[in-house]
């Protein structure tokens, strides 16, 4: 006869209230184990989406996505001729946040060179974008409609496609424009700024009377071109060729001045291990707190249990049971709550967790871990109450 | 004496707590046998040592000095006899009836008298059947699957006395089984203990300071300040107690 099962079957209510107290505490550990894993998923997106090889950033830097990188884009001519690149293109990424319907609007803008790669990684509804200037890709997550407009910098652009899931590393969704529209956005100074600009130029040569007036105006013109350019780019991506060793097109490119060329395990390290290293130390302390909290939960549990069936423990003692039968019935309604916590808690999880405003990741092998270390954690914890028990004198069954 | 024609046999059986100065006997020199089928009271006040006495011939309470003999087995000799199992024995050889039923709050009636039986290694079939029996035989076959909190106090003590019964043991040992009845119940109870001992030819110990009760033992002994004072044949019993 199950004793452990019995208990359970008769003070079902108590056990289903403080399985399910335990287990919505579980569910907080998964949870958070999500949140690590989707953190990692959020932050190799663009990456994984990229399929990129080789990341060239400014030197010096960790760019373009843990700190500022900006490089001129035709050093992807350059790049292009290094022996064992197959392709490059130039990439530019800000962080935009507008408003919208009178609430923050906030999103991860991406520009690409069309033709080139780094561009939206699929399409889901709608098109790609076709022209150069004024189009828009966005996330599904952004939740924005086929011909949507919305106005960034100078000019509006035109939603003409939606694409999956795809995130910064900080979480927000992403859009891709083109490259030329990313960097007039990102760069490209208002007409009085370059009125200004222009004038101060004017004024400073026509200071200097060495220079003859024609002289003065192609000066003009030329500085004037350097200071409105905006073909900068925040990295370029480039992929070998099949064959090529990547640590020699790495060396070859890291001899240059100013750039500095970054592999996709680099960059998935810097990213993965430098940026979310604290969220998942946070994370993991929590998830230590949170899983000492069940232990001593369970343990009082457990013992509170156990004290109450002081007498019944005698009883059995007092006609013959063995510390087996004793020890079984406490451990395995430990075990059992165990498995029913984590279960609800697990099924919590399946529910709401694509509800989360952040990305949940729920690995196979995460639960699994969990759900041996809950297991562990209910065993330790009963020890408590079974060592009571084992103390418990059969005389203690006397008596009124 | 042929130790092995009785039930129980106590020799000089004397229990002291503590050490030293602040050493109390509990029970000093106790000596009586019981015989199979003999129903047997130990009556005295309380704090007089009586459940003590139950409690080392019931293999609770390690005894100081003296011996103790269950069915021809020694199980005490100035201390646990060596290398006796004591929960076999209690298991086996002793059946216990407590006062306020201690029946297992999460167990049936049937699941109460099932428990004894299990742990004492019959298959659950075979557990069932005898449980079932015994519990009709004691007219609770209709509370079966009842809980403990749903009989009445009779009805739980008769479930009790099923469990004692369980394993067919030479020795009952009832420690104030009337105490929380009324008198109609306890007599009833009383009556049930003594036709078992006829019928199962056990010995049956009773320890009970209830009065009301002692017309149907077959002999009682009065206990004192841990010393059986006196030991009186069931009519003398009556004349002096009852009333």
């Amino acid at each position: 006869m199950n004793l452990a099962i019995r208990d359970i079957r008769y003070h079902r209510g108590r056990f289903i209230l403080t399985s399910i107290g335990l287990g919505l505490l579980l569910g907080v550990v998964m949870s958070m184990g999500g949140i690590y894993r989707g953190l990692i998923a959020d932050a190799l997106a663009i990456l994984h989406a990229n399929k990129a090889d080789l990341w060239v950033v400014q030197q010096g830097t960790n760019g373009p996505f843990a700190e500022s990188s900006r490089i001129p884009e035709d050093i992807k001519y350059r790049i292009r001729a290094v022996p064992g690149v197959a392709e490059a293109s130039p990439l530019s990424f800000q962080t935009v946040q507008i408003e919208r319907s009178g609430k923050p609007f906030r999103f991860f803008l991406i520009g690409y060179e069309l033709g080139g790669f780094g561009g939206p990684p699929e399409i889901v509804a709608g098109r790609a974008i076709r022209q150069k200037h004024y189009e828009m890709v966005v996330a599904k997550a952004m939740r924005m409609q086929i011909g949507e407009t919305i106005h960034l910098g100078l000019h509006d652009y035109t939603v003409v496609g939606i694409t999956g899931k795809i995130v910064s590393s900080s979480g927000d969704p992403a859009a891709y424009v083109s490259l030329a529209d990313a960097q007039d956005i990102q760069f490209k100074k208002d007409n009085d700024a370059i009125r200004n600009d222009r004038e101060r130029i004017t004024v400073n040569l026509a200071a200097m009377p060495s220079l003859s007036p024609s002289q003065g105006r192609y000066l003009q013109q030329n500085i004037a071109a350097i200071t409105e350019s905006t073909h900068t780019v925040n990295t370029i991506v480039a992929r070998l060729a099949p064959g090529a060793n990547l640590q020699e097109v790495q060396a070859r490119i890291s001899r240059w001045n100013h750039f500095k060329p970054i592999s996709d395990a680099e960059q998935s390290a810097i990213l993965a291990k430098g940026m979310i290293e604290k969220a998942r130390m946070q994370l993991g302390l929590f998830r230590v707190i949170l899983l000492v909290i069940s232990a001593v939960i369970i343990s009082l549990i457990i013992y509170t249990s156990t004290l109450d069936k002081i007498r019944v423990i005698a009883t059995l003692k007092l006609i013959g049971a063995q510390n087996r039968v004793i020890v079984g019935m406490i451990l395995q309604q430990s075990l059992l709550m165990g498995v029913i916590a984590y279960a609800i808690g697990y099924g919590l999880i399946v529910l709401t967790y694509d509800k989360f405003p952040r990305r949940i990741v729920l690995e196979a092998g995460d639960l699994q871990m969990l759900f041996v270390i809950v297991m562990a954690i209910c065993m330790i914890s009963s020890f408590v109450g079974i060592r009571k028990a084992l103390k418990v004198e059969p005389a203690e069954a006397l008596g009124g | 004496m042929d130790k092995s024609m009785y039930a129980i046999v106590v020799e000089n059986l004397t229990k002291v707590y503590g050490k030293g100065e602040t050493a109390v006997t509990a029970i000093a020199d106790a000596t009586f046998q019981v015989r199979p089928g003999e129903l047997v009271a130990i009556l005295g006040p309380s704090g007089s040592g009586k459940t003590t006495l139950l409690t080392c011939i019931g293999l609770i309470n390690e005894p100081t000095h003296g011996t103790v003999v269950i069915d021809g087995a020694v199980v005490a000799d100035g201390g646990w006899h060596g290398g006796i199992d004591l929960k076999r024995m209690r298991r086996e050889k002793l059946g216990f009836i407590f006062q306020a039923h201690n029946l297992i709050p999460f167990l049936t009636a049937l699941e109460n008298v099932m428990i004894a039986l299990e742990i004492n290694h019959l298959t659950r079939n075979e557990a069932k059947g005898r449980a079932t029996e015994l519990l009709a035989s004691l007219n609770l076959g209709h509370r079966l699957n009842n809980y403990p909190s749903a009989l009445s106090g009779g009805e739980a003590q008769r479930v009790a006395i099923a469990r004692a019964l369980a394993n067919k043991p030479k020795v009952i040992l009832a420690d104030e089984p009337t105490a929380a009845l009324d008198t109609e119940n306890g007599k009833n109870v009383m009556a049930l203990l003594k036709k078992l001992a006829v019928e199962n030819h056990s010995a049956i110990l009773v320890v009970t300071h209830d009065h009301r009760m002692v017309e149907g033992f077959d002999r009682i002994f009065q206990v004192s300040d841990g010393r059986i004072i006196d030991e009186h044949n069931k009519v003398a019993a009556g004349r002096d107690h009852v009333g």
